[in-house]
């Protein structure tokens, strides 16, 4: 309904990412899971980037993480893209959000918020937790 | 078996527009071949083999060879790894050449990016992975903040500061003073890198390449054709090439593919780095020199700031000239990609024909690399060492 909601940009779903997707309309923050070398990663795919195994599926995240790197955008709307290392391992690209920008430090404690895309799911970004 | 001493560049050509109002993108890539055959002192029909990337209009090279008139190609690559393309495409092509398939190659590279700005065509080309797409396009990730984050997390771990990026550009200018195709001639210091505007945190302006039109070509030739022709020989004596990527999620934006390009390169010349007088960094953007100088071994890793401060990159004053043409950061990127130049610059300092004030005296061995794609997602990291006859 907000203006700020209306301006998150939809993701591009396709048969891999569909259930990654539609957990998020849930508020759910998934990774990807091997359960043959038991790596988390990162974005989702049906064969692990690690192993190879096809023996993987999505696992749930607390939704805590620490900032790995991030960067203020300048301009009329400065936005913040940032790195975030999750409690679960992987390491994902996201948006900082509703927190004063000049203030985020390399090693902040954030945690997940969603925003609605307004098309049946929700872009994980991060505040200040 | 190597590429050692099996290939020599025999010509190359840098279009002198930075504005290509009026010419279509197959025309620059055109004009270039021209320019690049002219230097060499052979003609069109000589052309056996056709290099491009990405930029080029079409499908892969076939386009092009047809709107060129080449009739005679018999090896086609159209890798494509962004800016970093053209260094890969001349240790493919070394490597052709080396094996038989052909004797002599061409490599293109042409863009109009803000020609393209100014008429209202399509800004960039290219596709997403479709996986990816979803992950990240709705996070408004930026070429300049993808390598804004490198710099926060390099500053982070090692204490990198903006005032040590700032000596890169500081030393690029001081080059770009002598090109008179630079699009940005003036000579800057420190203090006006770090007080030009944020564009991305950690980012100014001034830490940013320029956008520009143009190109380059270059013609890599057998060693039977070299002997044939009348200018200064390049050797190239060593390749080496690596993707780099986030790696399922675990991500470290301290390094660059380099890390594994620069090694297979040094290996294959037979050469270290205390052997390069000179070097072509890809300068997107201050924070990829650094990483990139580090990764290639020109010193420790973390030390990056540390070498590149107090004009050690610039010609006649430090340790190791770069970009002295003035690079990305301020002569051209035509295409937004700069790996071309790169080599280009390289080949003049072999030759002995860079500008006299930023000639490196007896530049005997060379390195140029490229660097494409996002230093904070994925890249392909290319590395090319060149000598003279003698090296
Ligand atoms: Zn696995």
């Amino acid at each position: 309904m907000s203006e700020t909601k209306a301006k998150v940009r939809a993701p591009k779903v396709n048969h891999e990412t569909k259930a990654f997707w539609e957990a998020t309309a849930k508020g759910k923050l998934n990774v990807g899971k091997c359960d043959e070398c038991g790596e988390h990663y990162y974005y989702p795919r049906p064969l692990c980037p690690f192993c190879f195994s096809d023996k993987t599926r999505l696992a749930e995240c607390t939704g805590n993480g620490v900032i790995y790197s991030y960067s203020v955008n300048s301009g009329k709307e400065p936005y913040t893209i940032a790195y975030v290392t999750l409690a679960e391992g992987p390491t994902i690209l996201t948006n900082i959000v509703e927190c004063d920008f000049a203030k985020l430090a390399i090693g902040q404690k954030v945690k997940v918020v969603f925003y609605d895309t307004g098309e049946g799911n929700a872009m994980p970004m991060f505040t200040v937790a | 078996m190597s590429i050692k001493g099996k290939a020599y560049i025999a010509g190359i050509y840098e279009h002198p527009t930075r504005l290509a109002l009026g010419k279509t993108l197959p025309q620059l890539h055109a004009e270039l071949a021209k320019g690049a055959l002219a230097d060499a002192g052979l003609s069109k029909d000589d052309i056996d083999a056709y290099y491009c990337a990405g930029d080029a209009p079409g499908m892969g090279g076939i386009d092009m060879i047809e709107y060129m008139g080449l009739n005679n190609v018999r090896q086609i690559d159209s890798t494509e790894t962004g800016g970093s393309s053209y260094v890969l495409h001349v240790n493919h092509a070394a490597q052709a050449i080396a094996t038989g398939h052909c004797k002599v190659a061409l490599i293109t590279l042409a863009g109009r990016p803000a020609a393209d700005a100014q008429e209202g065509a399509r800004f960039r080309g290219g596709g997403e992975t479709p996986s990816a797409a979803g992950f990240e396009a709705s996070f408004r990730p930026t070429i300049v903040n993808m390598y804004a984050m490198c710099a926060q997390r390099h500053m982070y771990e090692y204490g990198t500061t903006s005032e040590q990026l700032a000596w890169i550009k500081v030393a690029a200018s001081h080059h770009a003073q002598h090109n008179e195709h630079a699009l940005r001639r003036e000579v800057v210091t420190v203090e006006d890198v770090v007080n030009s505007p944020l564009i991305a945190s950690p980012l100014h302006r001034y830490d940013c390449c320029v956008i520009t039109d143009g190109g380059g070509a270059v013609i890599v030739v057998a060693p039977e054709i070299m002997k044939k022709l009348k200018r200064p020989a390049v050797k190239i004596l060593g390749a080496g090439e690596a993707p780099k990527h986030l790696m399922g999620g675990k991500v470290d934006l301290t390094y660059s593919g380099a890390r594994w390009s620069g090694p297979k390169a040094f290996e294959e010349a037979g050469v270290n780095q205390k052997d390069i007088k000179y070097a072509s960094i890809y300068d997107s953007f201050t924070i990829t020199v650094l990483e990139t100088l580090e990764d290639l071994g020109f010193c420790e890793k973390g030390k990056g700031g540390k070498f590149v401060s107090d004009g050690n990159l610039i010609s006649g004053v430090g340790k190791l000239p770069f970009n002295t043409d003035g690079g990305g950061l301020c002569s051209n990127h035509p295409g937004n990609r700069g790996g071309m130049t790169k080599v280009l610059e390289a080949v003049r300092q072999v030759r002995g024909e860079a500008h006299p004030k930023v000639q490196v005296p007896n530049c005997d061995i060379a390195l140029a690399h490229g660097t494409g794609g996002l230093l904070g997602s994925r890249m392909g990291s290319a590395t090319v060492i060149l000598g003279n006859q003698d090296s």
